[in-house]
């Protein structure tokens, strides 16, 4: 039936596949969006510059400290973790009692800041990042050929996606996360040490958007303007999914990443704003976003 | 939830607030003002970009620093790639704050925008970055010039080159704007003048961070080469995803039809070898273009590609005309740089022609191989000098109407 719109049904699975890696990148980083956002309430905007950051680490390890892909994958998750203790310490945990709107003011500052200091020093067409070795090369899935990285990339963000609900949502910890946003003091009354928790929450969401940027890094250019191209389409997967809804975001960010490759093939100047279309209908049908639960 | 929304509406509306132009830093009393206006943080930044005020600067140095006995000026603002931007900047500059001659305008749909002001309003702009061949063509205006390339240009260099070389069947992954369209029409009409054939195209927004989905229908179409219709961070990212999904390995060809020094040091020898491009300057021709090159280097640190050492050639050529004039009227000043051959450090015998066109010699270039490479910013090596007569469209073909 596709043969009539003049796509061949190989061309469509490819497309499918491939809609599946972009939303891979993001239900990684919308989920960490959610979980911030749910358990802290802040609009963290500096998300894509964290995520940036992420990739950046990447290339540092190996150019200044000659750490691997793999050393990669696991010292720049801790590092950015290390990094959202610090802001979250220092900055953020200030404005819990106030608006959301001074987070999200917050945040966007700092996301400013990184991306300006980084185009500063590494200008704006970016800095080259191999994939490791062991994972180069093409995958020939009869239908498609599937670079060997992406497939690991699908893999990965699954494993993360599906840990970090089953944390939050099946776990004691995850309760007791849980409990201290819906009623910290009481909590805290049970000896919940609630301030740490949320230190621990916000470093948490830091070091998935780090490792995201680890995984972009060998895909894209790791370059000062490959978070703000993509924190803007994080935050519409977001709002569709239904703001802080951790599943929402996991659900959404696949199907919209899978949504938009669909539209890359039939009409490709589309593909930008398909997102934003799907945002606007759900807000106007489904205000609290699709698995929100509104007030 | 109504304050979240309210907030996230707010969000946007900070994020749109962040696009606003960031004011052009100018002083009003000098006599010669020359504005460089350009992508300063975004997609082309570093294909032309502050590195762009920078040769601007040795241009104004080199002549030295004075005109009509007056300081020579230079400003600068960035459009942000956006044409309503560029054009409220244009009139301010010109209207508001006395700059004679907007030079650099990377991305076509600002040049154009630009270009269209400047001929109301009676100015010159010499543009460099923007590639668009119709603006010496339809939108030609007789106090307009176009510097160092066009996409006519570009698909003679690099289209005529690899469908000569066996490359006869073409597909492009084109950016969907005013300068993707331009490339891949004028690299078409080359490619099937040279016998080839063009089996499609597929059009992608400004700025895509993910390429797979285009390159995977370039791969399905079977095309002998990849027209690669777009600039700056798209390009790198093509190539770089092109490499992941075996397309070079699986017989394709690549052409990065608008690729510059910028985007090799970007991708990498590893990522960019064998690319083919065409450039208007290239800094080992000869000693002029390597001293040119060298206190380039000094200054910035990195090597210039042709948008730079261009930006560098048309504020000289534009000082030498007001020298030569005694006044900034801008007819007069314009039939003088069209009267004038262009002979600087970076251009030899160029000419310009009535409608603007400055024509002079390209250079067809490929990437090193990471073994071929001497050391740092080695990337070329020169393939072919394409004469300029040959690379940028007659005066007739051109569609400009100016005698």
């Amino acid at each position: 039936m596709f043969e009539a719109l003049g796509i061949s049904p190989y061309q469509l699975y490819g497309q499918l596949v491939l809609g599946l890696i972009n939303g891979s990148f993001y239900a990684l980083l919308s989920l960490g969006l959610a979980v911030i956002f749910g358990l802290l309430n802040v609009i963290n905007f500096a998300h894509g510059a964290l995520y940036m950051l992420g990739a950046f680490g990447a290339y540092f390890a190996l150019t200044l400290f000659g750490i691997n892909y793999w050393g990669a994958l696991i010292l720049v998750p801790i590092g950015m973790a290390l990094i959202g203790v610090f802001i979250e310490r220092t900055m953020l945990k200030r404005l819990y009692q106030l608006d959301h709107l001074y987070g999200l003011l917050l945040t966007f500052g700092l996301a400013l800041i990184l991306e300006g200091a980084f185009r500063h020093y590494y200008g704006s067409s970016g800095m080259p990042y191999a994939a490791p070795k062991e994972l180069q090369g093409p995958l020939n899935l009869g239908f498609m050929v599937l670079p060997l990285y992406r497939a690991w990339v699908i893999i990965v963000s699954l494993v993360l996606c599906f840990s970090t609900w089953f944390l939050i949502e099946r776990t004691r910890l995850g309760a007791v996360l849980r409990a201290s946003t819906e009623n910290p003091i009481l909590a805290q009354a049970f000896g919940i040490n609630v301030p740490l928790l949320l230190t621990l929450t916000y470093a948490g969401g830091v070091a998935l958007a780090g490792i995201a940027g680890v995984l972009a890094a060998p895909i894209y250019q790791v370059n000062p303007a490959m978070g703000s191209n993509l924190i803007i389409v994080i935050f519409a997967v977001v709002v569709v999914g239904g703001m802080g809804s951790i599943l929402g975001a996991i659900v959404t960010g696949y199907a919209l990443g899978i949504l938009e490759g669909l539209t890359k093939v039939f009409y490709p100047p589309a593909s930008a704003i398909v997102i934003f279309a799907v945002m606007a209908i759900v807000l106007l049908v489904r205000p609290a976003g699709l698995f929100g639960r509104g007030e | 939830m109504k304050k979240l929304m309210a907030s996230l509406s707010l969000s946007v509306c900070t994020l749109a607030l962040s696009y606003l132009p960031t004011s052009a830093q100018t002083v009003s009393t000098t006599p010669v003002k020359i504005g460089v206006l350009n992508d300063q943080s975004g997609v082309y930044a570093d294909y032309g970009g502050k590195w762009s005020v920078e040769a601007a600067r040795m241009a104004v140095e080199d002549f030295g620093g004075e005109v009509l006995g007056k300081k020579i000026e230079i400003v600068f603002a960035d459009h942000q790639n956006k044409a309503d931007i560029g054009s409220n900047i244009a009139r301010q500059w010109y209207d508001v704050d006395g700059v004679d001659m907007i030079t650099e305008l990377t991305n076509s749909g600002v040049a154009l925008a630009v270009h269209d002001i400047s001929k109301q309003k009676k100015k010159i702009d010499m543009v460099v970055g923007g590639a668009s061949s119709r603006l010496t063509g339809d939108a030609c205006h007789s106090t307009g010039f176009h510097w160092t390339y066009d996409t006519r240009a570009l698909g003679v260099g690099t289209g005529g080159a690899l469908t000569k070389a066996g490359g006869t069947s073409w597909y492009f992954l084109t950016a969907d704007y005013a300068f993707g369209y331009a490339l891949e029409k004028d690299t078409s009409a080359i490619v099937t003048s040279n016998g080839g054939k063009v089996l499609g195209a597929v059009k992608h927004p400004l700025n895509s961070a993910d390429f797979s989905s285009f390159l995977l229908q370039a791969q399905a179409s079977k095309a002998k080469v990849i027209g690669l219709a777009n600039a700056g961070l798209d390009t790198t990212n093509a190539i770089k995803q092109a490499a992941e999904f075996g397309i070079v390995a699986g017989g394709q060809k690549l052409a990065g039809l608008l690729f510059t020094l910028s985007e090799a040091h970007g991708l990498g020898l590893q990522a960019a070898q064998g690319v083919v491009a065409t450039e208007g300057y290239y800094s080992d021709v000869n000693a002029d273009t390597r001293a040119f090159a060298d206190r380039f280097f000094k200054r910035t640190n990195r090597m210039p590609n042709m948008v730079q050492a261009g930006t560098y050639s048309s504020v000289l050529a534009y000082l030498k005309a007001v020298k030569a004039v005694g006044s900034k009227d801008a007819d007069a000043v314009a039939a003088k740089i069209r009267s004038e051959p262009v002979n600087d450090l970076t251009v030899k015998g160029g000419k310009v022609l009535a409608n603007g066109r400055m024509v002079h010699d390209m250079y067809l270039l490929e990437v090193k191989k990471p073994s071929e490479s001497k050391g740092a910013w080695d990337y070329y090596k020169l393939l072919a000098t394409i004469p300029g007569e040959e690379a940028f469209f007659k005066l007739e073909e051109s569609g400009c109407n100016l005698k």
